[in-house]
């Protein structure tokens, strides 16, 4: 139920992420989901991609500060109130959420929202009993 | 003007014997009383006898800031503890700060030197004069309170900040003479011009500026913002404080008072003595100092020494303007700044070695600290609130162990530029 989530240190510079994108595009990885992070000075890149163990040794490689963490993919109706109703289960079960961010699934009328939550195993848990769909890491992998 | 005639322009033949006959009784002190002292002596086989001549002195061993640091607190002290009146420290390092010690006798001597250098900056007995020099373990206040106490003088304890205030009582006091660090003053100047306070009225006529680096053109802003005459000041804590040094009229060097202080330039990395003219580093041998009497103490300071006479009449030699360190020290609005320190600092944060970059630079007239981190992996973290409160933690700890706030830039790794051999730990882009 987890899914590996690539992140990487990004100075405010011209150009980084250009860079980032371009060694992961070059060696065949594709980004499924990606979200930026930012203060004045750096940006934390996170990125969902097809083949995180690859994509974390070749940015590793290319001098990057990288780290990998597990997130929950949810799967959530793509209509209004959809993502209203996980965070509201969320929110009753005191589950703090440190962070989210959302992509569309290509062929089906599901959104899915990525996760960073303290008490991972917690939150799959109460979102399955619930009746949430939680994706496995491969599934989102092949999306 | 001098304030002590006699001994300010002592024949240089008469000085060498009073030196001579100081210095014997300096290495015969210590060899009683400080064991550190007479370990050292014992291993380069010399004994207090053996001391005949002024040229004996290079027989002697070097201090350094770091004998100070080791015999932490009273380890160097030559007196009992009940024998010491007063106690001054650095403002605290990595490891131990810095400690001084003054019997009764050291800070009459303080007082007279200090005096003597505001008598050559031109102070009289009725002058005012207004120390923005902090007061407080920081030689730079009670130093100069007292030598214009010793004077004669009437002083304004008002010590650093609150510049406004400053103004308002030099001009209900009809200040004379400043005394405080050169970019306080050049910011002093600002604060008048902004709030245009025509400088008639003002009474100041002198400055004494010292405590950090400066130059030249330096001078000549503060002399024409302030319309003053400014001079410089040389001191530092381990040898006395303000007034080991000082400026005359002439403007062109500093007269080191050498009825206490025995100076020398070495090339700092071979330690050999080297000619007068010479640039090199300054090693002050401390002749009359009871508290905390140091041999050979290696200021790091690199000045040259010139004996032509001078038309002051002082027979003293004067040392040039300091024009670097010949270690990495850095000095950041009075403070003494390590890398090390800084270092140490994110050492304990992190659990690898970091690579880190000081960035000095003067913004109008305040220097500025910036230190940028490269981010390591054990750093790292996907959180921006983690690595908001890293950047919190390193600046917090910097403050408490240097005392003045740096910005702290996180960068990515790489990113700061490798050296071959020693890493570049500083880009000083301070224009002084």
């Amino acid at each position: 139920m987890l899914v590996k989530q690539i992140s990487v240190f990004l100075e405010n510079k011209t150009g980084r992420l250009a860079e980032v994108t371009g060694t992961l595009g070059s060696n065949k990885i594709n980004i499924r989901a990606l979200s930026i992070a930012d203060t004045t000075d750096f940006g934390i890149l996170r990125l969902i991609v097809n083949n995180p163990a690859m994509a974390y040794q070749l940015l590793k490689e290319q001098g990057f500060t990288v780290s990998e963490t597990d997130v929950i993919a949810v799967e959530i109706d793509d209509s209004p109130g959809g993502l209203s109703r996980v965070l509201r289960l969320m929110d009753e079960n005191k589950i703090n959420i440190e962070y989210l961010y959302a992509f569309l699934e290509k062929k089906e009328e599901a959104a899915l929202v990525v996760f960073r939550v303290e008490e991972i195993e917690r939150a799959i848990e109460t979102l399955q009993k619930n009746n949430i769909t939680v994706l496995k890491g491969a599934q989102v992998y092949e999306l | 003007m001098y304030f002590s005639t006699e001994l300010e322009t002592i024949e240089r033949n008469e000085l060498e014997v009073l030196q001579l006959e100081r210095l014997q009784q300096l290495v015969k002190r210590v060899y009683e009383n400080v064991p550190f002292y007479q370990e050292k002596l014992s291993e380069l086989g010399i004994k207090p006898d053996d001391i005949q001549s002024l040229s004996d002195l290079q027989r002697l061993p070097f201090t350094t800031k770091q004998d100070l640091r080791d015999q932490y607190p009273f380890g160097l002290f030559a007196t009992s503890r009940e024998n010491i009146v007063r106690l001054h420290a650095s403002s605290g390092t990595t490891g131990n700060p810095t400690v001084v010690g003054y019997t009764k006798n050291d800070i009459e001597n303080w007082k007279e030197l200090m005096a003597r250098s505001l008598t050559s900056y031109g102070a009289t007995p009725s002058s005012v004069v207004q120390n923005a020099y902090g007061y407080g373990l920081f030689t730079g206040g009670l130093g100069v309170h007292y030598g214009a106490e010793h004077l004669g003088a009437t002083v304004v304890p008002i010590s650093g900040g609150n510049t406004k205030r400053q103004i308002k009582l030099m001009q209900d006091f009809g200040t004379e003479v400043l005394c405080c660090t050169p970019s306080y003053a050049l910011f002093i100047a600002e604060v008048l011009e902004e709030s245009g306070i025509p400088r008639e009225s003002l009474n100041l006529k002198t400055g004494v500026f010292g405590a950090e680096p400066w130059s030249e053109k330096m001078r000549q802003e503060i002399e024409d913002r302030l319309q003053i005459d400014a001079f410089d000041i040389y001191g530092l804590s381990e040898i006395m404080g303000p007034g080991v040094a000082a400026e005359c009229k002439e403007k062109d060097g500093l007269h080191i008072f050498e009825d206490h202080f025995i100076p020398e330039i070495i090339d700092p990395d071979t330690c050999e003595v080297l000619p007068y003219g010479a640039e090199g580093e300054l090693v002050i041998t401390t002749i009359t100092k009871e508290g905390i009497p140091l041999l050979r103490y290696r200021t790091r300071d690199i000045t040259r020494l010139t004996i032509d006479p001078c038309s002051c009449g002082r027979s003293h030699v004067k040392m040039k303007r300091v024009t670097g360190r010949s270690d990495d020290m850095l000095i950041i609005r009075g403070v003494n700044v390590f890398p090390s320190q800084v270092e140490s600092v994110l050492l304990s944060i992190g659990d690898t070695e970091p690579h880190y970059l000081l960035v000095v630079n003067r913004v109008g007239t305040l220097d500025t600290l910036e230190i940028l981190v490269e981010v390591s992996e054990s750093m790292f973290s996907d959180k921006i609130k983690r690595l908001e409160q890293l950047e919190r933690k390193i600046r917090q700890e910097l403050d408490s162990i240097l005392g003045i706030a740096a910005k702290i830039r996180l960068v990515e790794p790489k990113t700061i530029e490798r050296s071959e051999g020693k890493a570049k730990r500083i880009l000083d882009k301070r224009k002084i």
